[in-house]
């Protein structure tokens, strides 16, 4: 049931184009570099997906409302850095993780309020963020990196289930939730009335201050579990670790067709966005292109994305009339 | 109706077969308006009947879709506002259109500031929106920000903008909405003035009485066609309003034989700020209370105090006789209380998504187990909705922007309804429908009434509040100034007592 909407959503979808795109860069460098569809380089280009797809999860929320939030890439070092002390101070590796998720709920949920109780533009209260997150994680750890830690944590990153590295398979395990939790809840409903129409949704009786809380709270989460998954494969925790990710997961959302004004977009699209950036990273490195000229490819893949999505919506709108 | 033949000398203005659709809506289907110089031509219709847009295209706000402007006898483009100045035509707005934070000076000057080596010229600005204030009896300090104006010296500092510009056509919108007697007595002289010298003036207003007292001609307007245009010295109340609506209400509007019961909603003491006074109704259920007033005279704050989206300081408002507590739209909700807003794009209605999910969003929870929802039972819901009030849609998922006015109204209305609203506020509820829907929405508010809903209908559109209402409340400056039965209440009463004559 859901496989079968989901794909005919993929196919016929908005997603299309993105899943177009993302088909022939494949095949382009398949053509190219054979040594991109071997198994191994398929599954180190989802892995390296991961971090960046977990972020930009949260990141599609806080887009289809309307907002933004520049503080996930702070908000990465600063989970690190706890999660790194208190593994340092003897915690068991469950009880640290646990700690280190719910200091990237709480820093989201302040953002939430600043945006909802202040009232602050979600640009601001995030900018605000970015810089007292990363500097409390420097604090914390006296600008050094943390490391030494239990092999417990390591199997998150070096883990695999039937074949497929755990952090892909944790990737798409959230993948899958949230696109549950935005098709099927009540909640993933309030995200897209609020991005749409805020106060027509305010009018509805909705909570409006209380679900775009949340989001933000649900974007510092995913930074959490960014941050679960770097210092696991790492082995350390990095105080200057995250840095433009809150960039990244940005692109991963717009290449994947969700508007920056809110209201409309999905998660699949984010997926293959993140999928993207990462294929197209991996594959310009296989190819031997300078990693300066890499970041004026990926620059203008961002940029020719969003131009073809607006222009394939224009045409989608044209026949709907 | 007198038709011309042959064309006249002395034209300042002459606009040919002009055309304008809105998507849904034919705005204007071909009008045409003469202005002489030095007249002043009065422009008459309903809401909705095409003035406006007229107007707008006139001011170049607005591209034609067809028709021809002639100006002195020149055929004129008027492709933009700039265009329109250039041809020396200016426009006095019906919404103010100041920039807040800028004085007066400034703002008279706005786009055009007297300079000296590149510089603003500030004693020069100063001296002369000083002698144009003046000229309208106007003491305002250039110096002062617009936003620290009242609404009625913000439409003089408007006006004197527009005198400014030394328009050969001057289009005055409603220009006497806001002012007091004697600020509206200064106009007309300034107008008398105006047009001695030649300037032609197309002017927008509802008040009769002041119409047969600058006015030279008429023309009349009615679902974006012309109607008449007449010499107001012949020219008789009682047919003009005929003309503009050209309709008996009664046909508009089915009287309804209502049983009305109990007071379901009853409002005490309302008062907030200097925006209500006191104001204190009932309303039974099965019963339509019709809210008259002028713009601004307080009726939407009204509805927004009761639906909990504005607090105010005073008052209690009751639901079946107990008093309710509501600080949100939940809290009103709860209560049975549906409202559907004057602005149905900004507040009613989610226009990026579908139907289905404009109609569930207020009722979602309802509909859902653990946080989950109900698809069958949403659509299920949509699908009733549709049905019951007869929204033209291909299907509940097509989305609520590719709908027309009158069927997003509807969908509004259903929103409410499904959320089993006893009592239902409605604001503006036909703006900028076209007359088919509106005949539609009619119906449905009198069947609504007839199930038992207590409605309180706000709007400005007067054959449509004595058209609808059981009783019909006047407001006017935050206050309720009057109260008339069905059969009691007229236009020329209702009108008096919402202008304070």
């Amino acid at each position: 049931m859901i496989s079968s909407s989901t794909l005919r959503r993929i196919v016929r979808g908005r997603e299309s184009g993105t899943t177009f795109g993302l088909l022939v860069l494949c095949v382009g460098l398949w053509i190219a570099t054979p040594y991109f569809a071997t198994a191994a380089n398929l599954s180190n280009v989802a892995e390296q997906s991961a971090v960046i797809g977990v972020i930009a999860i949260g990141m599609t929320f806080v887009i289809l409302t309307g907002g933004i939030d520049l503080s996930v890439g702070s908000l990465v070092a600063l989970v690190s850095v706890v999660i790194g002390s208190a593994l340092q101070r003897g915690v068991p590796v469950f009880a640290a993780v646990a700690i280190g998720l719910l200091a990237g709920v709480v820093s989201g949920a302040l953002n939430g309020l600043m945006i909802t109780r202040g009232p602050l533009p979600p640009f601001i209260a995030t900018l605000g963020m970015m810089s007292v997150a990363r500097g409390a994680a420097l604090l914390l750890s006296d600008g050094r990196p943390i490391s030494g830690f239990p092999d417990g944590l390591r199997a998150l990153a070096t883990g695999e289930v039937f074949g497929v590295p755990a952090p892909v398979v944790m990737m798409l395990t959230l993948y899958l939730l949230a696109y549950l939790v935005l098709t099927r809840t009540v909640f993933g409903r309030y995200m897209y009335a609020i991005g749409g129409n805020e106060e027509a949704t305010v009018l509805a009786g909705v909570n409006v201050r209380r679900w775009k809380t949340v989001v933000y709270a649900i974007s510092g989460l995913s930074a959490g579990v960014c941050a679960v998954l770097l210092v696991a494969r790492l082995n350390s925790a990095q105080p200057i670790a995250g840095i433009g990710y809150e960039l990244d997961a940005i692109a991963a959302v717009v290449i994947g067709g969700t508007s920056l004004l809110g209201g409309s977009g999905s998660v699949i699209g984010t997926l293959i966005g993140a999928l993207i950036m990462s294929v197209l990273r991996n594959g310009l490195n296989l190819l031997g292109v300078s990693s300066y000229l890499q970041q004026v490819a990926i620059g203008v893949v961002i940029i020719a994305a969003v131009l073809i999505d607006m222009a394939l919506r224009r045409r989608v709108q044209r026949s709907s009339r | 109706m007198p038709t011309q033949t042959t064309p006249e000398p002395g034209l300042a203005l002459q606009m040919r077969g002009i055309r304008k659709a809105f998507p849904g809506v034919q705005a204007l289907a071909g009008v045409d308006l003469d202005v002489r110089r030095g007249e002043v031509h009065v422009l008459l219709g309903e809401n909705g009947a095409g003035k406006s847009t007229l107007m707008k295209i006139l001011s170049g706000a607005l591209p034609r879709d067809a028709g021809t402007i002639e100006i002195d006898g020149r055929a004129a483009a008027l492709a933009s506002p700039r265009e329109a100045r250039g041809a020396r035509i200016a426009i006095i707005h019906q919404e103010l259109a100041l920039v807040p934070e800028m004085t007066v000076a400034e703002n008279i000057f706005l786009g055009r500031a007297p300079t000296r080596f590149g510089f603003l010229d500030q004693p020069a600005m100063v001296r002369d929106a000083t002698t144009f204030l003046s000229r309208l009896g106007a003491n305002i300090d250039p110096n002062l920000l617009v936003a620290s104006l009242s609404i009625a010296q913000q439409q003089l500092v408007e006006i004197a903008r527009a005198l400014s510009l030394d328009a050969r056509i001057l289009i005055m919108d409603e220009p006497t909405s806001a002012l007091t007697e004697r600020e509206s007595a200064r106009l007309f002289a300034t107008i008398s003035g105006l047009t001695a010298r030649g300037t032609a003036i197309v002017y927008i207003s509802h008040r009769l009485d002041e119409i047969f007292a600058i006015g030279d001609r008429i023309t009349v307007l009615r679902d974006g066609r012309n109607v008449a245009t007449q010499e107001v010295r012949q020219a008789d109340r009682r047919a003009l309003v005929r003309l503009m609506a050209n309709r008996d209400v009664d046909e508009l509007m089915p009287p309804m034989e209502r049983t009305t019961g109990t007071p379901r909603l009853r409002v005490e003491g309302l008062s907030h700020g200097n925006r209500l006074h006191d104001v204190s109704f009932n309303v039974r259920s099965g019963e339509i209370v019709g809210f008259a007033g002028l713009l601004g005279a307080g009726r939407t704050e009204i509805a927004r105090a009761v639906f909990g989206l504005e607090p105010f300081d005073h008052g209690t408002v009751y639901v079946d006789e107990l008093p309710v507590d509501i600080r949100s739209p939940q809290d009103a909700i709860a209560a049975g209380i549906g409202f559907v807003t004057e602005d149905r794009k900004r507040e009613g209605l989610v226009l990026s998504r579908s139907v289905r999910d404009n109609v569930a969003l207020p009722i979602l929870r309802r509909l859902a187990r653990l946080g989950i929802v109900h698809r069958k039972a949403e659509t299920a819901i949509a699908q009733s909705s549709v049905r019951d009030l007869g929204i033209r849609t291909p299907s509940v998922s097509q989305l609520a922007q590719n709908l027309s006015g009158g069927n997003q109204q509807k969908i509004v209305l259903a929103k409410w309804l499904a959320t089993g609203a006893r009592i239902l506020f409605l604001d503006e509820p036909t703006r900028g429908i076209d007359v088919g829907s509106k005949q539609e929405i009619y119906a449905l508010i009198n069947e609504l009434a007839a199930s038992g809903v207590a409605i309180v209908l706000m709007s400005s559109d007067l054959p449509e509040v004595l058209g609808l209402s059981d009783r019909v409340l006047v407001m006017r400056e935050g206050r309720i100034t009057g109260e008339f039965t069905r059969a009691e209440a007229s236009a020329e009463r209702v009108m008096a007592c919402a202008v304070g004559i």
